[in-house]
């Protein structure tokens, strides 16, 4: 273990902040950076359902699609700055992305660089031969025996932690907290132990901080004339500088586009909370009520204060169901009367989806402009919009079915209202997520270093 | 006024709950919010979207607020019908809610 004085700080970055993040904020990070540690957080809810899918057409795949674009343009900066890497590309199967990595890293004549693959995540045998329930319907799992793809139980920090301390450089787990991938390396390098609740309450706080990269930084934040932002088309990801008491400053490349301010950092402290006094993590309970936000000057804002209490027993499990298709057709209407002929043609599609037997489990009918975000509202009721889009939405059990609600859509053309434009329809298969509480000791996570082989 | 003249936000989802943060730009306004932003009128003011309870959070360090939604996203992002099935655009609705009175700055 390292020796850790306190004056040291541990610069980490965060590279992306969903799948299909933009690269080059994270190209910019590492060369300019000085990082320490660089995290990429991938992997949505579902993402790692539609991934097992993929994986069970073709062994070798099953991880993030931008795996290769990444690291063609991140490997060689980082190797070369000896940045270490802890990504959840792995998604349903990290071993094949850590194999993967070596063959980019061999391609790019990179050498020696250590690369493991954090496995257990995936327990879906774990789940289909116990008797447990939903915690959102509190339905039994067995009654969707046949229509669960996967089972992954978000993972804690500890997995990723023995991999650094084994010397891996970069590390692709599966289903991982998304603050325990900047968690990790903070107890790493400051040698935290995993009891030390009030560290890891603020190491959380740091991690759920930059987990959504640019969301810190000034981006999903402007609103002209209210809260500007610079030169956001070239929007920098951010920069946690982390103290050995976890307490942190979050930053950004000085000549990256955005902005760090109070206001950005509040905003995402309380991104997808819900009690703030209890947010639930593999490690640790964390409490954001006493954390404290400081703008130091420049782009640069000071965040402490975060707190924590004991871990649970037990770990979420995301299982992800097939549940169905979502048929859909959209139209335009335009001019003086647009809303008349548009409420016209939805009332025409509603008859014709009845009239001729649609096997419908529930619709949706709104207009785009009008109510299709808030409903039935005052607001709604009085505009009088020069253009709207008609949206026509359908759950039904096939496919079949759910081709049927675009079709009537489309047949407005030559059988609606007049003037209808730019139909288009789609059908989609629904990957359902609930989650059910697993006993900790239900779940095995496991360390591979992928060989230099 | 509008409460967007006294505090930004932003929208987080998880399953068929959402969340709706409102931070004032200066803290001074924050009693002043706690007094007049309650659970029950943001359920009101939501009605057109949120089908469950209102919970309220109180952040006095920071001069926020937390309103959880319950039922609020058409049965879960995974599987809603909605357009935006995140309810990502519900924070500018929250924030066009009236607030009676000016406070002094």
């Amino acid at each position: 273990m390292s020796t850790v004085t306190p004056s040291r700080t541990i610069r980490i970055g965060a590279g992306a902040g969903y799948s299909g993040d933009r690269i080059e904020p994270a190209v910019e990070l590492v060369e300019h950076g000085s990082l320490d540690y660089l995290v990429f957080e991938c992997l949505a809810e579902r993402t790692i359902a539609l991934a097992q899918q993929t994986r069970r057409r073709d062994a070798s795949l099953g991880y993030d699609p931008l795996l290769e674009a990444r690291w063609r343009a991140v490997l060689p900066h980082a190797a070369k700055r000896a940045v270490r890497i802890v990504t959840n590309m792995g998604a349903a199967n990290p071993i094949a992305a850590a194999r993967k990595t070596a063959e980019i890293a061999r391609e790019l004549r990179i050498d020696g660089l250590k690369i493991a693959a954090v496995t257990g995540d995936d327990v879906l045998d774990v789940v289909l031969a116990g008797d447990y329930r939903f915690e959102e319907s509190g339905e039994p799992v067995a009654a969707f025996k046949d229509r669960i793809v996967a089972a992954n139980a978000y993972l804690g920090a500890q997995p990723i932690v023995d991999a650094l301390r084994a010397g891996a450089d970069v590390i692709l787990t599966g289903r991982v907290a998304d603050p325990a991938l900047f968690l990790a390396p903070l107890i790493h390098a400051f040698g935290w132990s995993m009891d030390d609740w009030q560290r890891l309450g603020q190491g959380t706080v740091v991690g759920h901080l930059l987990e959504c990269a640019g969301q810190i930084t000034g981006g999903y934040f402007a609103d002209p004339g209210v809260k500007d932002v610079p030169n956001l088309a070239r929007l920098g990801f951010p920069i946690g500088e982390v103290r050995e008491d976890g307490s942190v400053v979050v930053t950004k490349v000085p000549h990256a586009g955005g902005c760090v301010s109070e206001a950005t950092c509040k905003e995402q402290l309380l991104y997808e909370i819900h009690d703030p006094q209890r947010y639930l993590q593999p490690d640790v309970v964390a409490d954001f009520t006493e954390v404290s936000v400081t703008q130091l000057g420049g782009e640069r804002v000071a965040v402490s204060g975060g707190r924590g209490g004991p871990r649970t027993g037990t770990l979420k499990t995301s299982v992800a169901y097939l549940d169905g298709f979502i048929g859909e057709g959209q139209i335009s209407y335009g001019g003086s009367g647009a809303q008349a002929r548009a409420r016209l043609a939805l009332d025409v599609v509603r008859e014709r989806l009845a009239m001729t037997g649609v096997a419908v489990r529930e619709l949706r009918c709104e207009l785009i402009g009008v109510d299709s975000l808030y409903g039935q509202t005052d607001a709604a009721r009085e505009t009088q919009p020069y253009e709207v889009r008609l949206r026509v939405a359908a759950r039904c059990d096939s496919f079949d079915e759910a081709m049927r609600v675009g079709n009537e859509v489309e047949t407005l053309y030559t059988n609606g209202p007049a003037g209808g434009g730019g139909v288009t329809k789609s059908v989609r298969e629904v990957i359902a997520v609930q989650s059910v509480l697993l006993p900790r000791e239900m779940v095995t996570p496991s360390v591979e270093i992928v060989g230099e082989d | 006024m509008k409460l967007r003249e006294l505090a930004h936000g932003r929208t987080g989802d998880k399953g068929d709950t959402l969340n709706v943060s409102v931070i004032c730009f200066d803290a001074r306004v924050y009693p002043h919010l706690v007094r007049h932003l309650t659970a029950e009128r943001v359920k009101a003011h939501l009605q057109g979207i949120v089908r469950g309870s209102v919970r309220r959070y109180e952040l006095p360090r920071i001069g926020a607020l937390n309103f959880v939604l319950e039922h609020a996203l058409g049965g879960g992002v995974t599987r809603s019908l909605a357009l935006d099935a995140h309810g990502k655009s519900v924070s500018a609705a929250l924030l066009d809610i009236d607030i009676d009175i000016a406070p002094p700055a």
